[in-house]
């Protein structure tokens, strides 16, 4: 099977460490935003920015698929 | 009327009409086998998002996200943080899993092993060893159902009698609406689960404290460390929180249903945007915590957390209003229940009973023994459900460790030429054995690391050495597609 671009997996990785690595700088009640503990405040956050990533992630595998698609019938 | 009793009409009014769709939605279509399993390969942007919403807001979202933030408090954010991350791993794995299929004709994720593989006793490991996962999972969900029961009868229905209730309602439904059926009652559960998130979410900390960031205010006060991991527990702190995120992200469509659910899609790219925008539905799991918090202030001392949002609801609400929320909940319990047992139903008769004991099977044969073994099924799981009282959570963690460790077949299976029978064999018992030796004896989380996690890891390291050391084998996947709907195919030899 063809393997993902590199440039869908370098967006993918952002979500990833914004929400999964750096548990230990976000995980903490001040400053607290609309009311809400900043860790929670961090990854509602994500739920909003990962599908822009992926978006971009998107854009960028389509085309690819597309210069593929026109080189196989050139 | 009492309260329990209008509770329990709408409860079941709900379900009745959620049965009524899958019914209809189901014997619309002729119900071969692979209508049956993947709805014939037709599913949109539309019924996709439906059926994969149907497998992923369970009762788990509803009522075990709420119960740990109840009982743990900070270490239940890993739910908001794996769900994103779950599919986006999925965007990377599930086209090249989808071309696979409809090239090969595949319907289950044993199937896939089978024709990548190239052995039988490969599949039918892979099928045993995912209706075993799927049996806790089950569990989970009817388990949800009877505390739902029970709590809406003010008490009066035991969980027993209403988890016994709750398995013949979902076999029945199961039994003769397929797939496609199943997909179409989850446009009425999401709909019931989004409202009723949202308003239970909002409304209860508002009733209570006036707000959402008054009600945080209020629990900080009361419970200083609650919020920040490990909160109310010892050993669920950062180490726990990166290996379990990782390990329910890349787990997460490795359950059999899951994986099986791409399958159903009409193309890649319907997978692929259906990643992109699944995420923004994980909203509704902030909101089941807030549930869980409000509850904690509200109503402390409960024994059991799972019973937090239901109680709470009880105490706030007149007795309609709760039965319109366990209506809501009984079906996010219903649909996936159905999904997981018609997965499990099909590893089993097509994987296992066809491809090993009986390989002259019919089509029609193995659709009438699926048929057979979703009372298995269901059965074994409410034998389990009746005889264990662990948390709807740590249900949920037991199978996710185990079914994660399937992600070196699947992944290199995929995207890598050199990975080999043996290597995968090798790291999928390794791994295995890791997963039930850790867990049985207690030790899950392993000096701050998910146990499911560490057994992974040393399922991929088995993989890649045993795979270096064999004889290179063909890349199955790209060989002419061999008919895998017919009796004779080659792999099945």
């Amino acid at each position: 099977m063809k393997r993902p671009s590199l440039g869908a997996v370098l967006w993918a990785l952002i979500p990833f460490a914004g929400t999964c690595f750096s548990v230990a700088l976000w995980d903490r009640i001040d400053p607290r935003i609309f009311g809400l503990p900043f860790s929670f405040f961090w990854l509602i956050s994500w739920l909003f920015l990962t599908p822009l990533c992926m978006w971009r992630a998107y854009r960028i595998e389509t085309k690819q698929d597309r210069l593929q698609r026109k080189d196989g019938r050139g | 009327m009492s309260p329990s009793a209008v509770a329990l009409t709408i409860t079941f009014f709900i379900v009745g009409v959620g049965t009524a769709i899958g019914f209809y939605a189901g014997t619309r279509h002729k119900m071969t086998l692979e209508q049956w399993t993947v709805g014939g390969r037709g599913f949109g942007l539309i019924l996709m998002w439906l059926l994969m919403a149907g497998e992923i807001y369970t009762t788990f979202t509803f009522l075990g996200a709420s119960g740990w933030a109840y009982s743990r408090g900070g270490p239940a954010l890993y739910i908001i943080g794996y769900q994103p991350l779950a599919f986006l791993v999925s965007f990377f794995i599930l086209p090249a899993a989808w071309e696979s299929g409809r090239k090969h004709g595949l319907q289950t994720q044993a199937d896939f092993f089978l024709v990548r593989y190239g052995s039988k006793y490969l599949a039918a490991f892979v099928a045993l060893l995912g209706v075993i996962c799927i049996v806790p999972y089950l569990q989970l969900q009817l388990t949800g159902l009877g505390i739902i029961v029970e709590v809406a009868s003010f008490g009066g229905i035991g969980r027993t009698p209403a988890m016994i209730c709750a398995f013949t309602l979902v076999a029945g439904f199961v039994f003769f609406s397929g797939v496609r059926g199943v997909a179409w009652v989850s446009v009425l559960k999401d709909i019931l689960l989004l409202f009723a998130a949202l308003f239970v979410g909002i409304a209860l900390p508002y009733i209570y404290f006036g707000g959402i960031g008054p009600m945080f205010t209020a629990v900080i006060q009361a419970h200083p460390n609650h919020l920040m991991m490990p909160g109310a527990t010892k050993n669920l702190g950062h180490s726990w929180y990166i290996t379990s995120v990782f390990l329910t992200a890349f787990g997460f469509f490795m359950w059999p249903q899951n994986f099986g659910a791409s399958y159903s899609a009409k193309s890649a790219d319907t997978l692929r945007r259906n990643a992109v925008v699944m995420p923004l539905y994980s909203i509704t799991m902030p909101l089941m915590l807030f549930v869980g918090l409000t509850a904690l202030m509200v109503i402390p001392g409960l024994s059991n957390g799972d019973l937090s949002l239901l109680t709470l609801v009880r105490k706030t609400f007149p007795p309609w209003f709760l039965g319109l929320i366990g209506g809501a909940g009984a079906l996010t319990a219903m649909v996936p229940s159905a999904i997981l047992i018609l997965t499990a139903a099909t590893l089993f008769a097509k994987n296992i009973c066809r491809d090993v004991f009986a390989p002259d099977m019919t089509d029609q044969g193995v659709a009438l023994l699926a048929k057979a073994m979703v009372l298995v099924v269901t059965a074994a799981a409410l034998f389990s459900a009746i005889h264990s009282s662990l948390s709807l959570v740590s249900l949920l963690l037991m199978g996710y460790a185990g079914v994660a460790q399937f992600f070196p077949g699947v992944v290199l299976g995929l995207f890598s030429r050199r990975v080999t029978l043996p290597g995968v064999f090798a790291g999928l018992v390794t791994g295995f054995a890791v997963t039930v030796l850790l867990m049985l004896s207690g030790r899950d989380p392993f000096h701050g690391l998910n146990a499911g996690f560490l057994a992974l890891c040393i399922n991929f390291m088995m993989t890649g050495i045993v795979s270096y050391c064999t004889p290179e084998e063909p890349y199955r996947l790209d060989a002419a597609p061999a008919g895998l709907t017919h009796a004779g195919n080659p792999y099945a030899l």
